[in-house]
């Protein structure tokens, strides 16, 4: 149980997949194949960066909660804190 | 890869005489042009270099036969890196010659071995025979009265009766005779049956099988013989023996008199049958020779024959000029090759004889040319899975380069598991690495030459999964916990003492009491939720929106490239016509339904979770009431996008049609293109048809395209279902064992856990998740915007030509 923020994840992530989807297409030496490894950049850029921030979003303000078994309870309380 | 195909051109190749051989070879090893055919009236029997093509032919009927004869002989062809390039044709003949001197030779040596092996049967069968009879004659003399037959007991003159070939015996007036021989096995029956019937007890036959089994020499098949021993009364009886021993195919042998004779007959026989081992011997060793000489350079020869045939096909697909002194050839050429193109003529004139150099010449055409993507071998893989289900017109927008990553991206949704995906990594990655090896062993097994040819494509699909199954937080159905889980038991369950967890079985934890949930997990899914039960009403719920999101978007970058084809086939007015409504009906419908998934996760939290709405009833509300009131609120925007929707329809149905008709028509400031529109032919019910076939399938295909990209939540469901069932019951039970007997226990529940990961959700989950990741891409993706109805170029090149006896294994 550790306090998560949703800004630091967010202003990370962000910034990593701007470099890769931004910055590093710059960065992409001269040849018969910069416009393939130039699309990939961004498209991964592009792919990933919304996968991750659907993950985050859906789980930014939940609704519901888990329901755990009492064993499993029993456990997470010394195990996990 | 590029944004779209190459530019091309018809070329004319004017060919001096002379250099035209030299000048294809060149194009040939280059693979730069694509010829057309410019005789397709001439049959090819009548075209013009017919009688080379025949010699070719001739010289690859003599080349099979020799590689058959060195697999028989089993001797290793090596073959080498280098091609070596085709023959002019004055090295053609000297080929010919050596290959018909090496067949000859050959079928010589073939012959002889077969006579002196058929020869050597003879004598084996004859020794057999011989020492075979020995017993019979000798058990008989001891044998009582059993028999019923009267035997002979003395033998007062001896005969050899050469004709018959079998010994005459006079005994009491009758001449007994013998023949002897063999039979095969499956006859023997049926010959004795005859015998008894013709000759009505007037022979005796004893007969016992030889112990070695002969090969047959006409049928090449190893069967048992029996020696058999035939005494007979008179000579009629003499000859009806021997027409049944004919009839029946038995090899007869002259009966010896006495036993020195025998004796002498099989001395003497062994001495031949050793001759005769020892020159079959050296027979074999010379063939041997022959065939090893011969194979050091048959692999040059195929090459060079291949060639030379391709050489003057792509000659007989030229037409001659008027003066009938050089070869024209029409061929299509990338605009970008054009220099590489004249520098191979040059270098083949400088090759061959003429005086005057060959040239190329572009000329215009109004025939679509073929269509080409340059590749490298990362992505052939890609080029081939856009190009099964068509290859694109001249000059459209490729999806090759985005397939690139959103097809291992889709796949990696659907399959989203770390442990998987690394051992798919690991395997893709492997054949990466030594896939120079697997390019020299040129395997036939179609099924892993199809694995091998998409490598890099396995490698990417198995990287995004080890993604996705870290933002699904799954490995091998287990979460990983990197980041601390945001969900606290304690603070739930602190004042309520042991006893309300003791009663209950079951205990939800509630996001509204403080501290139990502190944030949402930095980086994909909470590692709570695998331990919770109700686990897929918070997953069902996550993956559909996001398969909604996703499905949205990607349809959109569709609709999005459709702009570049219009722009480039110079319709600007499909822009504002085919484009513009398409784009906003979509994202008025379903980037409002997108929008508002983004809104209820943002704006709603447990605190209101009771008035948190449910977006799918919202959608369906949106169509089905019609409330005017208060333009600013909800319902009124949401009217106004349905109302822009819905005005799409019309404009995407006549707005294309009824503009081309006034185009016709010659509307204002069209002055030029009238001349071009007048020349097309333009039928207005053809046009309004196809369009309204258009506005049909994308309106209804934006829904059921939408609703299909939900296989990315279903397949992952899948999937995630299917792993964690396999570790419940199967692994589980490796664990569950607590004694030292569990250890060695675990080893075959480990091995059968393993076994059964690879083949159900390695194999096959990865074969599903690859078609419907393939099919998301051909059908909802590709049709808003890829017509995929060209053809694709094909240029002459040697390295392309399949080889005859590459396919039957000969080589």
């Amino acid at each position: 149980m550790v306090s998560h923020s949703l800004a630091l994840p967010m202003i990370c992530f962000t910034t990593l997949w701007a470099l890769v989807g931004v910055v590093a297409p710059f960065l992409v030496p001269k040849g018969p194949n910069r416009g393939v490894i130039v699309t990939s950049l961004i498209l991964t850029a592009v792919c990933c960066y919304l996968f991750w921030l659907v993950a985050i979003l859906a789980q930014a303000n939940p609704l519901f909660g888990p329901q755990l078994k009492n064993e499993t309870i029993w456990y997470l309380q010394y195990y996990w804190e | 890869m590029v944004f779209r195909s190459e530019e091309m051109c018809l070329a004319q190749l004017f060919l001096q005489s002379g250099s035209e051989y030299d000048c294809i070879s060149e194009l040939g090893e280059l693979g730069l042009v694509e010829f057309r055919d410019l005789n397709p009236s001439v049959s090819s029997f009548q075209r013009r270099f017919v009688s080379e093509i025949k010699r070719c032919e001739e010289m690859e009927r003599i080349l099979g036969f020799l590689l058959r004869e060195i697999q028989k002989a089993k001797i290793a062809v090596p073959q080498e890196d280098e091609s070596p390039l085709a023959p002019p044709p004055r090295q053609v003949l000297e080929i010919m010659e050596q290959l018909q001197r090496l067949e000859m030779e050959l079928s010589e040596v073939a012959k002889n071995k077969d006579k002196l092996q058929r020869n050597l049967l003879e004598l084996t069968e004859y020794t057999h025979m011989l020492k075979i009879t020995r017993t019979f004659i000798h058990s008989r003399s001891r044998v009582s009265l059993i028999l019923t037959q009267p035997l002979y007991e003395e033998f007062p003159t001896m005969e050899t009766d050469s004709a018959t070939g079998s010994t005459g015996m006079q005994r009491l007036g009758a001449k007994l005779g013998f023949v002897s021989g063999l039979i095969q096995r499956v006859k023997v029956e049926a010959f004795e049956r005859m015998l008894w019937r013709v000759c009505k007890g007037y022979t005796i036959l004893s007969y016992t099988e030889v112990d070695e089994s002969l090969a047959d020499l006409d049928t090449g098949e190893i069967s048992k013989s029996f020696v058999f021993l035939i005494s007979f009364w008179g000579d009629q009886i003499g000859h009806k023996v021997q027409k049944i021993c004919d009839c029946y195919h038995c090899h007869l042998y002259p009966h010896p008199e006495n036993d020195e004779e025998r004796a002498d007959v099989l001395d003497s026989l062994r001495t031949r049958i050793q001759d005769l081992n020892n020159v079959l011997h050296r027979t074999d060793d010379y063939l041997r020779q022959v065939l090893q000489k011969a194979a050091e350079s048959a692999y040059t020869w195929v090459v060079q024959v291949k060639k030379m045939k391709a050489i003057y096909h792509i000659l007989n697909l030229c037409s001659f000029d008027v003066t009938n002194k050089c070869l024209i050839a029409e061929v299509w050429c990338p605009v970008s090759d054009l220099a590489n193109l004249r520098g191979a003529l040059e270098k083949g004139s400088r090759k061959g004889d003429a005086t005057v150099p060959s040239f190329v010449n572009r000329i215009p055409s109004s025939d679509t040319p073929p269509t080409l993507l340059r590749s490298n071998k990362f992505t052939t893989g890609f080029q081939s899975i856009v190009e099964a289900y068509g290859v694109g017109d001249y000059r459209e927008v490729s999806p090759a380069p985005y397939t690139v990553i959103t097809f291992p991206f889709l796949f990696a949704v659907m399959f989203g598991d770390l442990g998987h995906g690394v051992i798919m990594s690991l395997f893709a990655l492997w054949m990466v690495l030594t896939e120079k090896n697997q390019n020299k062993k040129r395997s036939s097994n179609e099924i892993w030459m199809t694995f091998f040819h998409g490598r890099y494509i396995i490698l990417m699909m198995g990287l995004f999964s080890i993604y996705t199954g870290l933002i699904y937080n799954d490995c091998f159905s287990k979460s990983l916990n990197i980041f601390g889980s945001g969900w606290s038991v304690k603070a739930m369950f602190t004042n309520q003492h042991n006893k309300t967890v003791q009663t209950n079985a079951l205990l939800t934890l509630d996001p509204n009491v403080s501290g139990v949930f502190s944030g949402p997990y930095p980086f994909g899914i909470d590692p709570i939720w695998n331990l919770a039960v109700n686990r897929l009403s918070f997953l069902n719920s996550y993956k559909m929106k996001m398969s909604v999101i996703v499905g949205v978007i990607h349809m959109s970058f569709g609709v999005v490239l459709s702009v570049f084809n219009h722009l480039h086939f110079r319709q600007k007015f499909s822009v504002y016509l085919l484009f513009l409504p398409e784009l906003l009906f979509l994202i008025c419908l379903f980037g409002y339904l997108v929008f508002m998934i983004l809104y209820k996760w943002l704006a709603f939290s447990a605190r209101n979770s009771s008035q948190a709405p449910s977006i799918l009833i919202h959608f369906i509300n949106m169509f089905l009431e019609f409330n005017l009131v208060g333009l600013i609120s909800q319902t009124g925007m949401q009217v106004f996008l349905l109302l822009i929707a819905v005005m799409c329809v019309p404009v995407l149905l006549l707005g294309k049609p009824l503009y081309l008709y006034w185009q016709q028509r010659g509307g204002k400031g069209l002055r030029r293109l009238n001349i071009s529109c007048t020349a097309l032919q333009f039928d207005f019910a053809d046009v309004l048809l196809h369009q309204a076939i258009h506005t049909i399938e994308f309106c209804l295909g934006c829904i059921s395209n939408t609703a299909s990209y939900l296989r990315l939540w279903a397949l992952s469901l899948a999937h995630a279902q299917l792993s964690e069932v396999l570790w419940a019951m199967v692994m589980r039970l490796g664990f569950k064992v607590t004694t030292e007997v569990g250890v060695v226990f675990l080893v075959p529940v480990f091995g059968l856990f393993a076994m059964l990961t690879v083949s159900i959700l390695l194999v096959m989950e990865g074969l599903s998740a690859f078609l419907h990741a393939l099919r998301l891409h051909w059908v909802e993706f590709q049709n808003k915007f890829y017509h995929g109805t060209g053809v694709k170029f094909l240029p002459f090149d040697f390295s392309q030509l399949p080889s005859v006896f590459e396919q039957d294994g000969l080589l």
